[in-house]
């Protein structure tokens, strides 16, 4: 576990969740700090979507689905009654595994956010979506076509530009949940470029299948097996020098 | 064991010609329907030609076939028509909308899903009672337009509820997970990113059942609604008739002038089915066409 706990943006404590009678994450710790990429990485079902869901209580949508203990973003717990989930969820931004557009223009994608936060002046909308869209490294590629439909891009345009809609509402965190699984290997590259850019200014949180793409992107990686995290370190020590032999066993694909 | 060239050629054969024969199958099918309308339409138009004329648009009923018009009836079902249309669309969609995003999944919503699709499969008739009971006596209303349009939309709302809930239901998750993911509430993700999409899905259960109300007479003939009706709705609360309700009183009486005078309501009847299912046409490809 990361000793710079003061540091930590994110903060989850001894975190259970059950779906209705299944246990899916037991007594997780973890300590995710400001500005940094952090990689969860472990085999499939192991919780590490579910512990990402949590994050930005996306969990909550599932009936059934029950938290306990802590999880804290900037020492408030987000779990807590008079917490708003909209303003959370403005916070701590997400994006999916399958690049998900709406089937609207690429503007009024970039827009969505904003507007249901209740920007509507046009100007403004204007600058939003053009920063977005620079800091996905989208915006030389759209600038002239920024009224057609976003399903005429390509499915890594299409991922970028859920990054830069993610963006648009001004979040600290970032969420990607497998989010260059369905990519060919340039477009991933591509947001793996984008990762490394974007953490000066957000915290990044990323579950991953990849385990080159943990060591090429992320700070810290944590390991996960069957709802706990096993292991979870600098990303260099854990995929040199692992203390637990399950991690070693992982990382070098004895199974998963 | 391999087969031999000439096995699988005769194999392939016998898959091509089972293709074919479905195929006739089909289109037989398809033809059956066509060939029926065919009939309908051209049966009708030989016995209604001779009434297609202005007088049939200006005049009232009258015991004279040569007098004889359904102005009454054909204003009657386009009200009916414009009120029943929204009316219906937002109390259905408002419904599905709820049971499908806002209800609680368990026995209760199960419940009440098992009765509206058995609400669905009601006769119309039963809708006249329930009509008759409700809005002719107990909220006294008596044999109106208001009573008329009511009764219909209870008929209409559960085909329009279960369409809608099967539109809304079509609509990917990852949307609705996109919308949440980014702080919208619930209405603004139903409103703008699920409805979009279902909205095509939408019209064409309403469009369906309320074409099917506008031709419909037994609910109507239950909640006593006149069919000789002299003169046009001033208001809601007047008397009124319908097409339907035309065409099957001419159709009850004796001279073959009236026979006639009911083919020509019925292809009125056809031709308003026919510009509203264009306009829900129209409106819907106008959706489509921004997604």
């Amino acid at each position: 576990m990361s000793a710079t706990t003061s540091n930590a943006l994110i903060q989850i404590k001894d975190v259970d969740l059950f779906y209705t009678q299944f246990h899916a994450l037991k007594k997780v710790n973890v300590d995710i700090a400001q500005n940094s990429v952090m990689a969860f990485i472990g085999p499939s079902g192991c919780g590490k979507s579910t512990l990402l869901r949590t994050i930005n209580r996306m969990n909550d949508r599932i009936e059934g689905c029950r938290v306990e203990g802590l999880v804290s973003i900037a020492g408030n717990d987000i779990y807590s009654k008079d917490v708003s989930v909209e303003m959370l969820r403005k916070k701590v931004g997400m994006v999916f595994q399958q690049p998900n557009p709406f089937p609207k223009s690429i503007y009024d994608n970039i827009a969505y956010g904003p507007r249901a936060h209740g920007i509507t002046k046009k100007s403004i909308l204007d600058e939003i979506v053009e920063e977005s869209l620079r800091n996905a490294v989208l915006w030389d590629e759209v600038k002239d076509y920024l009224k057609r439909s976003a399903f005429g891009l390509s499915g890594g345009q299409q991922q970028r530009l859920c990054i830069a809609r993610a963006l648009a509402v001004n979040p600290d965190i970032l969420l990607m949940d497998e989010s260059t699984a369905a990519l060919d290997p340039i477009s991933t590259i591509k947001v793996e470029e984008l990762v490394r850019e974007l953490k000066n200014k957000y915290t990044i949180v990323m579950v991953t299948h990849n385990m080159q793409q943990a060591a090429r992107v992320a700070d810290q990686t944590a390991f996960f097996l069957n709802g706990e995290i096993i292991e979870v370190n600098d990303t260099n020590v854990i995929f040199s020098n692992p203390r637990d032999s399950r991690t070693e066993d992982y990382i070098s694909g004895r199974f998963g | 064991m391999n087969m031999t060239d000439a096995q699988l050629h005769a194999k392939t054969q016998r898959r091509r010609n089972k293709d074919k024969i479905n195929q006739l199958i089909f289109l037989a099918s398809t033809s059956i329907g066509i060939i029926v309308l065919m009939i309908l339409i051209i049966d009708i138009l030989i016995d209604g030609i001779h009434f297609l004329r202005p007088e049939l648009f200006t005049n009232f009923p009258s015991r004279l076939p040569s007098r004889a018009g359904l102005v009454s009836a054909l204003i009657g079902s386009i009200y009916m028509l414009l009120i029943l249309a929204p009316l219906s669309f937002i109390i259905g969609v408002g419904a599905a909308i709820y049971l499908v995003e806002y209800a609680k999944k368990g026995p209760v919503s199960n419940f009440i899903q098992v009765c509206i699709s058995t609400l669905a499969g009601i006769p119309s008739i039963v809708y006249g009672i329930l009509g008759l009971t409700i809005f002719v006596q107990l909220l006294n209303l008596g044999n109106s337009l208001l009573a008329g349009i009511f009764t219909m939309t209870l008929l209409v709302l559960p085909v329009i509820i279960v369409s809608s809930q099967e539109a809304i239901k079509a609509v990917p998750a990852a949307r609705r997970d996109a919308s949440f993911a980014l702080g919208a509430t619930k209405w603004q993700t139903v409103q703008n990113a699920v409805l979009p999409s279902a909205i095509p899905g939408i019209l064409t259960g309403v469009i369906l059942s309320v074409s099917r109300a506008i031709g419909e007479t037994a609910p109507l003939v239950v909640i006593g609604a006149a069919t000789f009706v002299p003169f046009l709705p001033a208001n809601l609360l007047d008397q009124f008739t319908v097409l339907p309700l035309q065409i099957y009183n001419w159709i009850g009486l004796p001279r073959i002038e009236f026979q006639q005078l009911a083919a020509s309501g019925i292809i009125v009847l056809l031709v308003l089915l026919v510009v509203m299912n264009i306009t829900a046409v129209v409106i819907r490809n106008k959706y489509q066409k921004n997604i």
